[in-house]
C-alpha cells in the first residue's frame, strides 16, 4: 500500500522544526506503525538524508516509550493501542498520515518526534514510591488486601507512563498520570504512611514541571492506550482535598 | 523527612534542595485548589439559580403573587438585617463567587496556553464532547447574560418599562411579542447555561473527589436531567409571555 507522510521534522532542541512530506509506495498492510518508519528511515539513510528519530522500545506495547501524535490522536486513532501495536491495515491505502510529537511545555522535543518526558521521572521522584525495609521478604499473608482495592491498584498501576493523556489534554495537564501513580500506592497498604506527604509533594512538583491544570474533560483517558479510567483523578482531587483542606498531612 | 526515608529517598533529597532556588517559578495556587474554588463557588451559584427559577414560577400564579414575593423577599430578616438586607447579603455571596469562580478559571485557562506552546498541526482530534469544549467561551456568553439580564430586570435601564418591584409589568413589558429578539436572546442564554451546567456539575463532583467509574453514568444523567429541568424552569416564562400564555 501507499502512504503519503507528513513528518515534523526538527534538528535539535532549538532548531524550529517544519512538516516535511514523504511518500512510502512499498507499505504492507501487517506492518506496524513504527515499521513503516523504519522502512521510510532506511529509505532516508540510502539516499543520504538524516533519518526521522523516533522513541521506541519493546515494541509490544507495555514499555511506554513510542510517543508520536499521528492524525491528531496520541498513539494514533485506535483505542487502547500504543502507537507500536497501531498496524497499517488500519488506514487507507493512498492516505496522507500527519505524525507529529507530543506536544506540551513540559515535554519539550530534543529531535523530530523525541520528546525529553523527564518531568514524569521528577514527579516519580516527589512521592512515586514506598518506603520499605530491604532484605527480607515478608510473610504474604501479613499484609491481607481487599480484592476491590486490589483490583483498582492494578487497573490503574497499567500506566506506562507514556505520556499520552498530556499529548491529548488541552489543558496540557498531566493528571492522568499523577492520579493513575497516587492510586495505585494509595488503594494499597503499603502506600498508606506517606500517603498525605505524596499527593501534595506530586501536585506540586506536577505544577512545577509547567503542566496544566485538569478541567475535567476526559480527553485523557480516552486517549489512554492503558485505559486508565477517569475517576483516578477524582481520587487525585480527593487525597489532596483531604491533605490540605483536610489537614490530613502532618507537617514534621 | 529526608533524613528517614531509605535509598530511594535520597535520590528526592538533592532534587528538592535544588529545587529550592528555583522555586519562585511555582505558581502560587496548585491547579487542583482552583478547580476547588470553582467547585465550591458554582455550589452557591447552583443554590441560587433553584431558587431563582422556583421564585419566577410565582408569576404563572398571577400579578400579585410575584409582585408580593419580591416585596416579601426583602422583608426576610428584617429585623435583623432591615429592608432588603437579605437580598443584600445574596448578592454580596453571589458577587463574591462570580468573581472566585472567573479568576480561578481565568488562571487555568492562562496556564492551559502555556502548557501547549505549540499547537499541533493537525488538530487535537482525541474527542471531547461539546459541552466540555465550550466550556470557556460558554462561561463568557453566561456572563455577558447576567450583565444584561441585572442592567434588563434587576436595575431596569433596559427594560421597557423599568419600575422597581413592578415585577410583572417589567417581565410581560420585556417579553412582549414585539421585543420577540429579547426572547431569543434569553433562549440562547439559557442554552449556553444548560450546556455550562451540564458539564460543571459532574466536574464539581469530579473536583471533590466523589466520582467513581460505577458513579459516572449515574451522576452524568443526573446533572443532564437537573440542568434540563432547571433551564426548563426558566425558560418557560419568557416563552410564556412572548406566546401570550401569561
Amino acid at each position: 500500500m501507499k502512504v503519503n507522510l507528513r513528518v515534523w521534522r526538527q534538528k535539535d532542541a532549538v532548531d524550529k522544526g517544519r512538516m516535511v512530506s514523504y511518500v512510502v509506495e512499498d507499505a504492507s498492510e501487517d506492518m506496524s506503525f513504527l515499521e513503516l518508519l523504519d522502512v521510510l528511515n532506511e529509505k532516508l539513510i540510502l539516499s543520504g538524508e538524516e533519518p526521522v528519530a523516533f522513541d521506541h522500545d519493546c515494541r509490544e506495547g507495555i514499555c511506554g516509550t513510542c510517543s508520536m501524535v499521528v492524525d491528531g490522536h496520541p498513539h494514533g486513532p485506535e483505542k487502547a493501542t500504543t502507537v507500536c501495536q497501531l498496524h497499517m491495515r488500519k488506514f487507507a491505502d493512498g492516505s496522507t498520515i500527519t505524525v507529529e510529537p507530543f506536544r506540551a511545555g513540559a515535554f519539550p522535543v530534543i529531535k523530530d518526534l523525541v520528546v525529553d518526558r523527564g518531568a514524569f521521572d521528577k514527579i516519580i521522584q516527589a512521592g512515586g514510591y514506598i518506603s520499605a525495609n530491604t532484605g527480607s521478604a515478608p510473610e504474604a499473608h501479613s499484609t491481607p488486601v481487599p480484592k476491590a482495592n486490589a483490583d483498582r491498584s492494578f487497573a490503574a498501576a497499567n500506566c506506562i507512563g507514556c505520556g499520552a493523556c498530556v499529548a491529548a489534554c488541552p489543558n496540557g495537564s498531566a493528571s492522568l498520570f499523577l492520579g493513575a501513580k497516587l492510586t495505585h500506592l494509595g488503594e494499597m497498604p503499603q502506600g498508606q504512611p506517606e500517603r498525605w506527604e505524596r499527593v501534595v509533594n506530586m501536585v506540586e512538583t506536577h505544577d512545577d514541571a509547567g503542566f496544566g491544570g485538569c478541567t475535567n474533560t476526559g480527553a485523557c483517558a480516552t486517549a489512554c492506550p492503558k485505559e486508565i479510567p477517569l475517576d483516578v483523578i477524582s481520587q487525585l482531587n480527593h487525597d489532596y482535598l483531604k491533605a490540605t483542606v483536610g489537614g490530613r498531612r502532618k507537617k514534621a | 523527612m529526608a533524613t528517614q526515608v531509605s535509598n530511594r529517598g535520597s535520590a528526592k533529597a538533592p532534587a528538592s534542595s535544588a529545587a529550592a532556588p528555583a522555586r519562585p517559578k511555582r505558581p502560587r495556587i496548585p491547579a487542583v485548589l482552583l478547580k476547588f474554588v470553582i467547585a465550591v463557588s458554582s455550589v452557591f451559584l447552583v443554590l441560587y439559580l433553584v431558587v431563582h427559577m422556583i421564585g419566577n414560577l410565582q408569576i404563572f400564579w398571577g400579578q400579585t403573587s410575584i409582585n408580593e414575593y419580591a416585596i416579601w423577599l426583602r422583608t426576610l430578616l428584617q429585623p435583623v438585617l432591615g429592608w432588603e438586607g437579605f437580598v443584600w447579603v445574596v448578592r454580596i455571596v453571589l458577587a463574591f463567587a462570580v468573581i472566585g469562580h472567573i479568576w480561578a478559571a481565568t488562571l487555568l485557562a492562562l496556564r492551559a496556553k502555556r502548557a501547549r506552546p505549540v499547537k499541533y498541526a493537525a488538530g487535537n482530534k482525541v474527542k471531547g464532547n461539546y459541552t466540555t469544549r465550550t466550556m470557556r467561551w460558554g462561561g463568557v456568553i453566561v456572563l455577558l447574560f447576567i450583565v444584561y439580564h441585572i442592567l434588563d430586570l434587576t436595575v431596569g435601564t433596559l427594560n421597557p418599562h423599568g419600575e422597581h418591584l413592578a415585577v410583572y409589568e417589567n417581565v410581560t413589558a420585556d417579553f412582549a411579542p414585539s421585543r420577540w429578539y429579547v426572547t431569543i436572546w434569553y433562549v440562547i442564554a439559557l442554552l449556553a447555561i444548560f450546556f455550562h451546567l451540564r458539564h460543571g456539575l459532574w466536574s464539581a463532583v469530579q473536583t471533590f473527589g466523589w466520582n467513581s467509574n460505577k458513579r459516572e453514568p449515574i451522576l452524568k444523567a443526573i446533572a443532564t436531567g437537573f440542568s434540563g429541568l432547571l433551564v426548563l424552569g426558566f425558560l418557560i416564562v419568557p416563552i410564556s409571555v412572548t406566546f401570550g400564555w401569561i
